[in-house]
């Protein structure tokens, strides 16, 4: 009964705010959006028959197909080589985490400055023998992207990759050197199948964090970007100032399945370890 | 031989992290350099010369008249700085009201519908913005208080990661300690208060760290719910400010840096044990 007690305050607030209204999105999603008459299917149609609808999932997609494994490989190079190093370990685990802290519009100037064509990167490629990369106006700029994700992430991912090695009992190790393993059959016999239910959290967490790169590429390119960072955000918010409603509700009620659909395997990968 | 090795590891890392570090730096620099200093590195940029733009690791005449001015001068500036700050610690303070409460009621109590309730604060954590927003639009029209400060901050109030973070801690106060205290006679809610809070105090700190640098940096909710210029937040108004008022814009990018760099100055710790606190499963 006490249980109740403490959580309901907090639980009423959930359902008001998230719960009830979302409830409300799915039966929209089945409405027309002005006279709220019941259309089936149809804004789900409208919604994958959308140019612009196939164009941004196919950008959020590719992104995350190349980002992700990226991410998530070279965090997990990182907290490793850092796990046995000696020297600075501390002061270069901060160095990584820092962008975690970095609120991304207090680096918008720099980005801008960073990725104009007359800008610092370009200056580097000019100086390294190649030629100006038209970075905001190509297909270049879905490589802006990545670059700000992967700056804003790998600290963060290199964290959960610490706290997965420490959770591997030392003792393992320890028999492992007296059987005289090397570091490198320790690492790949012990370290990474110990690793296998991090790599499942770490990987759907890293997929959740991806929706947030919409705001670099808002900062940086306001709502209009090249299309080739024109991301699933940037469409709702379009059709939010059109006010189809009716579209947003059915691509919401998508998007969640999607992202219900990932927490529900990471589930059973968890499951499974049991 | 295995020392080369390390210090090769080393200077590679070292070189890494300070690529990472770059544009923090770079903000730095910017924020302490005259607009003439600026517009002269900028040129390139601003569409006032030919060739490419120059930037100098430490400003040639370093100066805090753009801090100043920005301070002294920008009563706009000063107002959004206020509306961040406002909404951050509002945020922040229901978060925790609420959310203690829930977060050891989650970790402490058995009843009917636990399990279900803890699955859907899951997967509300884990649900991006793009999925809540029209939800969230709609009820805070129907409240009647889209376009105040106010439609930002009760959706973040009962976000339920702070909940989710906090109940990890308070999961680990030894169940002995309570069970004492019950003998003693105490309560409930004396329980919560004078053992819950104490001992679970750090996944507290933890999840205040988050939650604020989450709110400082709050984009797309202010976007989306607030109209009125004048309502903004900080992260809404930096990047109005051109390039050719490249003084004034990282002097203000500056003001945004500091509080989120001392945060995580004096916090890493509590930084990282939150982070991780999502990745080891229970």
């Amino acid at each position: 009964m006490w249980g109740i007690c403490f959580l309901l305050p907090d639980l009423l607030g959930v359902i008001c705010f998230a719960l009830l209204p979302f409830a409300q999105v799915v039966i929209r999603s089945f409405q027309g959006a002005v006279n709220h008459k019941w259309v089936g299917f149809d804004n789900y149609k409208a919604v994958f028959q959308n140019a612009a609808f196939r164009m941004a999932a196919g950008n959020t997609l590719r992104f995350t197909a190349i980002c992700i494994p990226l991410l998530v490989a070279l965090s997990l190079v990182l907290a490793v080589t850092l796990q046995h190093l000696r020297l600075g370990k501390d002061l270069l685990k901060s160095a990584f985490l820092i962008p975690v802290a970095v609120p991304a519009a207090s680096v918008v100037l720099v980005w801008k400055v960073l990725f104009h064509s007359n800008g610092l990167i370009n200056g580097l490629v000019l100086k390294l023998g190649g030629e100006k990369i038209p970075w905001m106006t190509s297909g270049a700029a879905f490589f802006v992207l990545v670059i700000s994700y992967l700056w804003k992430n790998l600290g963060y991912d290199m964290i959960l990759w610490m706290a997965g090695l420490a959770g591997i009992p030392t003792e393992i190790y320890e028999a492992a050197k007296v059987d005289g393993a090397g570091e490198w059959k320790c690492f790949t016999k012990i370290t990474l199948p110990n690793l296998k239910t991090s790599l499942y959290t770490i990987s759907v967490l890293s997929f959740l964090n991806s929706f947030k790169v919409f705001r670099e590429a808002w900062l940086v390119a306001g709502d209009y970007p090249h299309q080739s960072m024109y991301l699933l955000q940037h469409l709702y918010n379009n059709w939010f100032r059109d006010l189809s409603f009716d579209r947003i509700a059915a691509a919401a009620v998508l998007n969640a399945l999607v992202v219900l659909a990932l927490i529900f395997l990471l589930k059973r990968a968890w499951d499974a370890e049991e | 031989m295995k020392k080369i090795a390390n210090l090769f590891i080393f200077i590679i890392l070292a070189v890494l992290a300070l690529l990472i570090c770059f544009p923090v730096l770079f903000a730095v620099t910017g924020g302490f350099s005259a607009q003439w200093e600026l517009e002269k590195n900028l040129a390139a940029i601003l569409g006032n010369a030919d060739g490419l733009a120059d930037w100098s690791i430490l400003p040639k005449a370093p100066t805090l008249e753009p801090l100043i001015h920005l301070l002294m001068d920008s009563p706009q500036y000063f107002v959004m700085f206020w509306n961040s700050l406002k909404i951050s610690l509002l945020i922040l303070v229901g978060q925790l009201v609420f959310g203690m409460p829930a977060a050891w009621s989650l970790a402490r109590f058995v009843f009917p519908g636990k399990r279900i309730i803890s699955a859907i604060y899951l997967v509300l954590m884990l649900m991006p913005f793009q999925v809540l927003m029209l939800p969230e639009y709609l009820v805070l029209n129907d409240m009647g208080i889209l376009d105040t400060h106010a439609a930002v901050i009760a959706p973040a109030v009962f976000s339920t990661f702070p909940v989710f973070i906090m109940q990890r801690f308070f999961r680990s106060v030894p169940e002995a300690i309570l069970e004492a205290a019950r003998i003693d006679g105490a309560g409930n809610f004396q329980i919560f208060l004078r053992i819950g809070i104490p001992l679970g105090a750090p996944g507290i700190v933890c999840s205040a760290i988050l939650g604020f640098l989450e709110s400082w940096n709050m984009i797309e909710q202010p976007m989306t719910f607030i109209k009125t210029k004048s309502l903004w937040p900080l992260s809404l108004f930096l990047p109005e400010i051109s390039l050719s008022d490249a003084g004034l814009g990282f002097a203000a990018a500056l003001m945004m840096l500091i509080p989120a760099l001392l945060l995580f100055l004096s916090g890493q710790e509590y930084l990282e044990q939150g982070i991780a606190a999502a990745a080891v499963k229970e």
